[in-house]
């Protein structure tokens, strides 16, 4: 069965652009408008993330033939939600203030279906080695959704991108709006649209 | 006799099928264990921190570096740390409470400030939320907090949905009446319990 099931590498280059999380399948809404009004929060946001995605499809892939189908939830969320307290309290630990920004953001991560869904389509079919690889891929793929999102709103919104200057005050009065969350949304509609229209007409040409 | 060898092979049957989330159950929560024990000095490191950092705003004249700590024995008989807030030449200005308490979505934990026989509110700060988002979340702002400056400490604090008309009633925010009545439940409990054991501690260190 698993020789029809896509190779590490097919699983790594999908999750970065065929099978985006944020372009492509449209998962992980809540943390992609809530978290990127600032570059450094998108990042954290995409590294907590990732780091959870990981560890759960490691844990979910050596436990693989282990799991019952109608018990197989149960033990998704058990793992996701083990990790994302190790992920909640090591922020806590070593980057306070930026766990104090996002708030409640990083315990919803268990929440996120991302991870869940990768946890269904790979980690529970594939070994431990391809499923750490769909876990980069999709982790570098969700990082990717949150900073384009979060460069545009910081770069309007503030004139800074990761703190720097880049809009200096005299020549761009910043877009308030942009780090509010209507930006969020008006910045993910317009860059959902280009995406589209690029890939379409790429695969036109 | 029967039924009882029913019964038990019934629960073999559970535990067949709920063996794996049973051992998880008890894996996960010694990885979490050792989390926080790993953690938590250094958690708790932080959040000293940021309430030093906040002494001056909650008791005006204070200076950090004269701060005295007690550790206090309260009413129902909980120890906790409290901070005496002084001036550059060691007089005592008032005190720091830390208080916590349930909020809606999680614990809240908050700082009082107080004035020196710790009769009147000189400043709230929330060191730790998770309150709802856009709702409950703006009982970090000034808006709610400044409300608090200058009440009576051991009156009863009302947070209400209209214009607050009567002493201590607290305008709640907006669509949060729960996450702004924790709090001023939070300020009552913490002052009730521990006032009495702070003036002890002042006046026989």
């Amino acid at each position: 069965m698993e020789h029809h099931l896509p190779t590490a590498s097919e699983r790594f280059i999908n999750g970065i652009f065929p099978e985006n999380p944020t372009y492509r399948l449209l998962l992980g809404m809540c943390p992609t408008l809530a978290v990127t009004n600032s570059v450094q929060s998108a990042l954290t946001m995409a590294a907590a993330t990732t780091f959870v995605l990981l560890c759960s499809n490691i844990m979910i892939s050596l436990m693989r033939h282990l799991l019952k189908p109608h018990l197989r939830i149960l033990v998704f969320t058990l793992t996701i939600a083990t990790f994302v307290t190790v992920a909640d309290r090591v922020l806590a630990a070593y980057l306070y203030e930026m766990s104090k920004e996002l708030g409640p953001y990083i315990p919803l991560i268990i929440v996120n279906c991302i991870i869940i869904s990768r946890c269904e389509a790979c980690s529970s079919q594939q070994s431990a080695w391809v499923s750490s690889a769909d876990a980069l891929g999709v982790g570098l793929g969700f990082t990717l959704g949150l900073v384009s999102i979060a460069t545009v709103r910081e770069i309007l919104g503030s004139g800074t991108w990761l703190g720097l200057t880049i809009l200096p005050r005299s020549v761009w009065e910043p877009w308030g709006i942009m780090v509010l969350p209507p930006g969020a949304f008006l910045t993910l509609g317009v860059l959902l649209a280009l995406v589209n229209f690029l890939s379409t007409r790429r695969k036109n040409s | 006799m029967s039924e009882m060898q029913e019964k038990t092979e019934a629960d073999k049957h559970y535990l067949r099928q709920a063996w794996l989330i049973l051992f998880l159950s008890v894996f996960y929560g010694a990885i979490l264990v050792g989390v926080q024990i790993g953690l938590s000095g250094r958690i708790a490191e932080n959040k000293k921190q940021e309430t030093y950092s906040q002494i001056p705003t909650l008791v005006p004249g204070a200076e950090p570096t004269a701060t005295k700590e007690f550790l206090v024995r309260g009413s129902n008989g909980k120890e906790s740390r409290v901070y005496q807030a002084r001036n550059a030449s060691g007089e005592p200005m008032g005190w720091v409470f830390p208080g916590s308490g349930a909020g809606f979505a999680d614990t809240i934990e908050i700082l009082i400030g107080l004035n020196a026989d710790m009769t009147r509110l000189t400043g709230l700060y929330v060191l730790n939320q998770k309150e709802t988002p856009g709702l409950g979340n703006y009982i970090t702002e000034n808006a709610f907090r400044d409300q608090f400056h200058g009440l009576a400490a051991q009156e009863k604090f009302l947070a209400v949905a209209g214009t607050p008309v009567g002493t201590n009633q607290i305008k709640a925010v907006t669509g949060a009446t729960i996450s702004s009545q924790s709090v001023c439940d939070i300020v009552n409990g913490t002052v009730a319990q521990y006032r009495q054991a702070a003036l002890e501690k002042a006046t026989h260190p």
